[in-house]
């Protein structure tokens, strides 16, 4: 079977500075796969690079066996591919739904109309109410989105990424900056997606990563460590070495 | 021929007179703008205050003329500081639109201001007599100020160069550019670092302009008629650079004057083209950082 | 409760509150109360509509520009050579001037709109730049320095004269104003407008969402440069000259502080900032040249540091305190 996302031989240089080195990867068709690794690792470039925000210096990227390499990252979102943020990128002046119907309405193909009110395209807006609804946050719809809590701004990171329905998901450390005890929300939620969805999560919280991930890549320095199950990674010797080793709390 | 010949000696000297005091004026520019990041269209609000400090000096209190130079370099420079504590630093954050409006504000004020003081006419400029007439090079009589303009600006270039390539200070002027978070994070004050690199870009465009009096005339709407070109140099030659602008200053100056003396009937017009060709081939400019 | 007003949300209410309706009551009050001063009035109007174009790049899609004179000039000039060479007919003249003007913001917003920051600011500055060179020194065609005049508009649709008070021109102006008004407020309400929103607000999302940003920077630009056009056919035809100041950098700058000074991204910003910057300078800067200039400088500045509104933002906060004193 093709795998949904796959990297070929995959470089980036930043001047001197090797940020992903030869990275072979394969994402399987719902999957639930951990991308870890210290800081600086290169996680972020490398989701950058597969979304196509930033161009890798050499190597292929492959979405469900055909080559994006070249493309812009509207091509890539038309083939399915979505991403959240490690630092929350929203519309903070706009409302809660507003974000997240920005993106229902570019995937229903009605962003380009100009001359009936948004409010009259009613899918758009019972998509994006139902969509906040299963994150638990219709309460806080209509209220601008700088007023939020930390917390709940994550959420609404993931909610615009699935506004998307994307169909490979890549998500930049979704519970970064949320104190552990709150972090089992944003599980709950990632336990929830539909099955059939492909994703990649970047975590560095580690009892997360090994309760929602089956398969686990370990970058290091750019360069992919191992991958294996969650057991054979926690009981690896180099990967507690670079990374358990100082792993921050 | 031999008038073309001689036309073309003329217009490149000329035209790197010209250059090298938009060099002077716009490296200061391009730095903050490197540096800090801000958008400040109120460089040119500098150069002309450095030429009404000179003038007036001179003219006035009947200062000497070297004296003149350093009082309009050192005045603007200490005011500079004061606007930049209490009006672009808190700036630095905000987007560009609030610096493009704050500059222009400046502006409006600087230019009224001027008008208030000094009237709408330009300024006479009176040259200390050991610089007025010609100065024999090549067998050819070159105008005695313009010889001066470009050995002092030549000798201004190299000592800032040298500064910036082989002091702490232009070290970690580097480094900011380079990257301000990690600037920052090996213990950098990046504040006092923008504070004084601020001041010294100001100081350097009051001495240009000061210098460049004869050329660029100075008169109220100085900073409005120039801040295109000033603007063109950084942006040409890429902001942030130290040697992006100094090409793109003396090509300026020099295709500046071409123009005016073949091409009189298309005035700037190739200047402007030639900048968006530019700018559209190379968007961060000729020596920019590639990646905007 | 529901985000701040006129901005592209999926919750506003689209339809048009009674308090809408007040400037162009005002505008007819001022056709029978001031028939003195309607030459201003249509310049105002003019200005407004400009200002309203630029509110829709500015203020909507974030894109700093410092040469919108460019299109505004591009339609006066258009219009006045249309009218001396070919026809001396408005309703042509102005349909002319802002389809030339469009194509003219469609060309260079295909060129400029990939580069962001100090690259476009510089970028819109050239192109105003080189319209200017243009307009001074092709003088058979636009009269250079000397301005192009001499012309006689005819009557709009063969039935109403221009005249010397210029009450057919504020009209004039006040009707395409009206047009124009209902069709950037339909844009702001509409996905689309929601969109640019987005875009300004943050580019790097949109992108990731799959938005295709630049297709929407060049349609927007391409509307606002039309209108822009209209504006300066408006002005051709009212004054029934255009000079180079049409496509001067000051034009463009002052501009920029009448919308600055009403409040951005608001619609409404566009009609208060240059009604009370042309009042105030109509009474003012012939008096006191040097303390208008200054002071309007001090206005940008003192709007920059404490009141990013402009005036619109001030009465909402008052607003907003009145009635939170009330409950
Ligand atoms: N645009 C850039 N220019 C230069 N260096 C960069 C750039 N972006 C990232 N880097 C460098 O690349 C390295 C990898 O960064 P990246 O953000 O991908 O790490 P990461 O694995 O996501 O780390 P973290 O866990 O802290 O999020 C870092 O050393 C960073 O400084
Ligand atoms: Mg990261």
């Amino acid at each position: 079977m093709t795998p949904a996302l796959e990297t070929r031989n995959l470089c980036k240089h930043f001047g001197a500075l090797t940020v992903a080195e030869q990275i072979n990867f394969k994402l399987d068709a719902g999957a639930r796969h951990a991308l870890i690794g210290p800081n600086g690792a290169g996680k972020t470039t490398f989701v950058n690079m597969l979304m196509g925000g930033l161009a890798p210096s050499s190597g292929a990227i492959l979405l469900g066996g055909v080559e994006v390499t070249r493309q812009s990252q509207r091509q890539r979102v038309k083939h399915g591919l979505g991403r959240t943020f490690q630092i929350n990128s929203l519309f903070r002046s706009l409302t809660v739904v507003d974000n997240v119907s920005l993106a229902v309405a570019e995937r229903h193909g009605v962003a380009w109309g100009m001359f009936r009110p948004a409010g009259r395209y009613r899918s758009v807006v019972d998509e994006s109410m139902q969509l906040l609804d299963t994150l638990g946050l219709l309460e806080d719809a209509k209220l601008s989105l700088a007023a939020l809590p930390y917390g709940k701004q994550r959420l609404v990171e993931i909610a615009i990424a699935l506004g998307m329905r994307p169909k490979v998901l890549l998500l930049d450390e979704p519970a970064a900056g949320i104190p552990s005890l709150e972090s089992h929300r944003i599980l709950e939620v990632l336990d929830a997606l539909p099955k059939e969805i492909a994703i990649l999560i970047i975590e560095h919280d580690m009892d997360l990563v090994f309760r929602f991930a089956r398969k686990i890549t370990v970058l290091a320095q750019g360069a992919v460590l191992m991958e294996g199950s969650p057991a054979e990674v926690s009981s690896d010797a180099r990967v507690r070495q670079v990374y358990l080793g100082e792993r921050r709390e | 021929m031999q008038g073309f010949a001689s036309s073309l000696v003329s217009v490149a000297f000329h035209g790197i007179a010209y250059g090298m005091i938009l060099y002077v004026i716009s490296v200061g520019l391009s730095v903050t703008m490197g540096l800090m990041g801000f958008v400040n269209l109120a460089h040119g609000v500098f150069a002309m205050t450095g030429g009404y400090v000179m003038l007036s000096a001179m003219s006035r209190y009947d200062v000497p003329f070297p004296l003149a130079l350093c009082l309009a370099f050192v005045l603007v420079a200490a005011a500079s500081v004061v606007l930049e504590r209490l009006l672009y630093a808190r700036l630095y954050s905000a987007g560009d639109l609030e610096q493009v409006l704050l500059t222009i504000g400046l502006i409006f004020m600087a230019v009224a201001a001027a008008r208030l003081a000094y009237g709408t006419l330009q300024q006479p400029v009176n040259l200390p007599p050991y610089l007025k007439g010609q100065f024999a090079l090549f067998g050819r009589d070159f105008p005695a100020y313009r010889v001066f303009l470009v050995a002092f600006s030549s000798v201004l270039v190299a000592v800032l160069w040298f500064g910036v390539e082989r002091t702490r200070w232009g070290a970690k002027v580097r480094a900011a550019v380079d990257n301000r978070a990690m600037a920052q994070a090996i213990g950098i004050n990046t504040s006092l670092l923008f504070t004084v690199t601020f001041a010294l870009g100001s100081g350097l465009a009051a001495l240009g302009g000061a210098l460049g009096a004869d050329i660029i005339a100075i008169q109220p709407i100085y900073p409005f008629e120039n801040l295109i070109t000033f603007l063109i140099v950084v942006a040409v030659g890429g902001m942030g650079s130290l040697r992006g602008p100094f090409v793109a200053a003396l090509l300026i100056g020099i295709s500046d004057t071409a123009c005016k003396y073949w091409l009189p009937q298309f005035g700037a017009f190739f200047i402007y083209a030639a900048t968006i060709a530019i700018l559209l081939w190379r968007p961060a400019g000729l020596f920019g950082k590639a990646s905007q | 409760m529901t985000g701040p007003a006129h901005t592209g949300s999926y919750l506003s209410d689209p339809r048009v509150r009674p308090m809408e309706w007040l400037p162009w009551v005002l505008a007819l009050v001022c056709y029978f109360a001031a028939p003195t001063y309607l030459p201003l009035g249509s310049y105002i109007l003019i200005m407004i509509l400009f200002a309203l174009s630029l509110d829709l790049i500015l203020g909507y899609a974030g894109i700093i520009t410092l040469g919108h004179a460019a299109y505004f000039g591009f339609g006066a000039y258009v219009a006045a050579i249309l009218a001396v060479r070919v026809t001396a007919d408005p309703l042509i003249g102005i349909a002319v001037a802002g389809i030339s003007a469009g194509l003219l913001g469609w060309l260079t917003g295909l060129v400029i709109l990939r580069m962001r920051g100090l690259t476009l600011l510089m970028l819109t500055l050239a192109i105003t730049s080189i319209c200017y060179e243009i307009a001074n020194k092709a003088t058979a065609l636009t009269g250079g320095a000397d301005g192009l005049g001499g012309f006689n508009m005819k009557p709009i649709l063969g039935l109403f004269k221009f005249d010397l008070f210029n009450k057919t021109g504020y009209l004039y102006c006040l009707l395409f104003l009206f047009v124009a008004w209902w069709l950037v407020r339909r844009i702001i309400y509409s996905p689309f407008g929601a969109s640019l929103t987005g875009i300004r607000e943050n580019v790097a999302r949109m992108h990731a969402l799959g938005s295709p940003v630049y297709q929407r920077l060049v349609a927007v630009y391409t509307i606002s440069a039309a209108l822009a056009g209209v504006a300066g056919g408006l002005l051709t035809h009212t004054t029934e000259f255009v000079g180079l100041k049409v496509l001067s950098f000051d034009l463009s700058g002052d501009l920029l502080v009448m919308l600055i000074l009403g409040g951005v991204g608001r619609i409404y910003g566009a009609f208060v900032g240059p009604v009370v910057y042309l009042l105030a300078q109509d009474s003012l800067a012939k008096q006191f040249p040097e303390y208008w200039y200054f002071g309007i400088g001090l206005m940008l500045v003192l709007v920059v540091m404490f009141a990013r509104g402009g005036i619109l933002g001030i009465v909402d906060r008052l607003l907003l305190r009145i009635r939170r004193g009330n409950t």
